[in-house]
């Protein structure tokens, strides 16, 4: 069983969030790249379903050589093989188009990817790439059990879940509950030593076509100073909720 | 031309998230000087159906007995109905974020998701959104024809404007790829999604065993419970309470964190909140950088006699 597995790299959910070239560039001067956090949980899974199945994992980024150090975790903590896809992500859609390529001139029996990136949160490309490949799409996906060729799928819903049936191959995406936070993997030394010779290949691309433009970013405003309320006077706290925020 | 919004259903409901997509369309329907055409899946009432004439909806399509979870058929209907629509628009919820991506690739459009404001310009379209788990706000432009918008919860706000409207029965395909086997909903709870208040706690409480006055002080307020990772991390509250950067991002009106430090991952999923309450017995806690309004004390002196006072209030 082929499973392919979407790895995006973000900062560390710790990082400053800074902007130079006058809003128009993310700064990414001392910031700690990691894999997409909705994506580790995927990855874990995948290596989960291959140690019961077998098969393997091939792990795809589109980005340009900044991003291999994060792909060289992915190859430490278990996925096979992994696949570059050599341009910058500009939007969802020509992310998804280059994806959906490579699965179609290669194969996978299981897509995953995280339901969004913790950088962009477009959270679009598991449905656009589902869409371009045919495919279902279970987005928000918390529970995968696969028998043969059927998958039997949690989501989460609001207030709960739902529980779908689909044949494989399909696209999913995931996030915690695919498995737990318990089971995800750091890399071993061996691991380590062995993602240094598993294959990273590096594919061109071939459309590159852009549907939305980033233009520029900004900080949300400041909120003012915290207003203190002694705790012997929580009323005064109800009181300012009440009349002055308007809020109960 | 016109503006064509998803209005999403429960059961036969409309929920608050829905009539703010249908504001928000009607918003942008004014100042494109056109319709708005609402779309809608399951099995709702024609009286269900009207009112999202209250927000400015001209004519509702119904197409009976999809099931939104499979977006496969949703999508294709919506794009089977978008043939003159300019501007396709979503509320931000579990189901939308199937449905609209697949759209955007069917009808090769551009989308904007978690966006929090009108558009600024139309032709083409430039429009703000929140990015970076919250901690940074982009401006993007759609390039193409069509624009694909979902909006980030409580960004805009329900505003009532009263339309005529037609409603339409339409075709429903069903794709037939996914069996959808049941729901599990728990009952009597105040969905984090819709909450216009959420009481949330961290570590500072304890245990589980201490979690009587959190449910307490929310029922009090018609609240959601809410809790940090930690506290879902070790079991003492389930996974879907979790809120923050890993866990689920909130939009409340009011959330009140309790025993809640405020490390950076938290705040990222609460900081579109439009009042935030921090009760902490330590006064460095980082939460009280990002509150309006704090307590500097104990929370099991703090709540109590908070829920005295709202007792009297309400």
């Amino acid at each position: 069983m082929d499973i392919v597995v979407c790895i995006s790299s973000v900062p560390d959910t710790t990082a400053k969030i800074n902007f130079v070239d006058n809003g128009n560039t993310f700064d990414s001067s001392g910031v700690q790249f990691v894999i997409n956090p909705y994506d580790e949980f995927g990855l874990t899974k995948a290596m989960k379903i291959k140690e019961e199945r077998s098969g393997k994992v091939i792990i795809i980024t589109v980005g340009d050589i900044s991003v291999e150090p994060v792909m060289r975790k992915a190859l430490a903590i278990g996925a096979d093989e992994a696949v570059r896809i050599n341009m910058i992500a500009k939007d969802s859609y020509s992310t998804a188009a280059e994806i959906a390529n490579y699965i179609n001139n290669n194969s996978a029996d299981l897509i995953i990817t995280g339901k969004e990136s913790s950088d962009y949160n477009g959270g679009a490309v598991g449905g656009m790439v589902a869409e371009m490949l045919n495919l279902p799409f279970i987005n928000s996906c918390n529970g995968l059990d696969i028998s043969g060729d059927s998958a039997k799928i949690t989501r989460e819903i609001d207030g709960g879940k739902e529980t779908i049936t689909a044949n494989l191959p399909l696209v999913i995406g995931g996030q915690k509950g695919l498995v737990e936070e318990s089971e995800l993997r750091i890399p071993n030394m061996r691991g380590i030593m062995q993602a240094r010779t598993k294959p990273l290949s590096v594919i061109e691309p071939i459309k590159n076509e852009i549907l939305t433009s980033s233009i520029s970013f900004e900080k949300p405003a400041e909120k003012g100073a915290c207003k203190f309320v002694d705790s012997d006077n929580v009323s005064d706290l109800v009181a300012m909720l009440q009349d002055e925020a308007k809020v109960i | 031309m016109s503006v064509l919004v998803y209005a999403e259903s429960w059961e036969g409901s409309f929920r608050k998230s829905t009539f703010e997509a249908v504001s928000y369309a009607c918003e942008t329907a004014k100042l494109l000087n056109t319709n708005v055409v609402a779309i809608s899946f399951g099995d709702e009432s024609d009286d269900e159906l009207e009112k999202l004439s209250i927000y400015g909806a001209n004519k509702v399509l119904s197409a009976k007995g999809i099931n939104k979870g499979d977006s496969e058929s949703a999508s294709k209907i919506i794009s089977n109905n978008a043939t003159d629509a300019n501007v396709i628009i979503f509320a931000s919820t579990y189901t939308s974020t199937m449905i609209a991506p697949r759209l955007a690739a069917k009808l090769k459009s551009g989308i904007a998701t978690n966006v929090i404001s009108i558009a600024s310009s139309f032709n083409p379209i430039q429009i703000k959104r929140k990015a970076f788990s919250s901690k940074a706000i982009e401006s993007i432009k759609i390039n193409t024809e069509k624009a694909i918008i979902t909006i980030s919860p409580n960004a805009f706000g329900v505003v009532e404007s009263k339309s005529n409207c037609t409603i339409e029965k339409i075709e429903s395909i069903i794709s037939g790829n996914i069996t959808i086997n049941g729901q599990e909903i728990a009952s009597g709870k105040v969905s984090l999604a819709e909450a216009d208040i959420i009481v949330s706690a961290g570590r500072g409480l304890k245990g589980p065993e201490n979690w009587h006055m959190i449910e307490e002080l929310a029922d009090l307020l018609k609240a959601a419970t809410a809790c940090s990772k930690p506290v879902s991390d070790i079991g003492w509250r389930p996974h879907s309470e979790h809120v923050g950067q890993t866990g689920k991002a909130v939009a409340p009106n009011l959330y009140i964190a309790i025993g809640i430090s405020g490390a950076i991952q938290h705040l990222a999923g609460v900081n579109s909140s439009k009042v935030m309450v921090a009760i902490n017995s330590d006064p460095e806690a980082p939460f009280f950088k990002a509150a309006d309004y704090g307590i500097v004390g104990d929370a099991f002196t703090v709540v109590p006699k908070l829920i005295e006072e709202i007792k009297k209030i309400k």
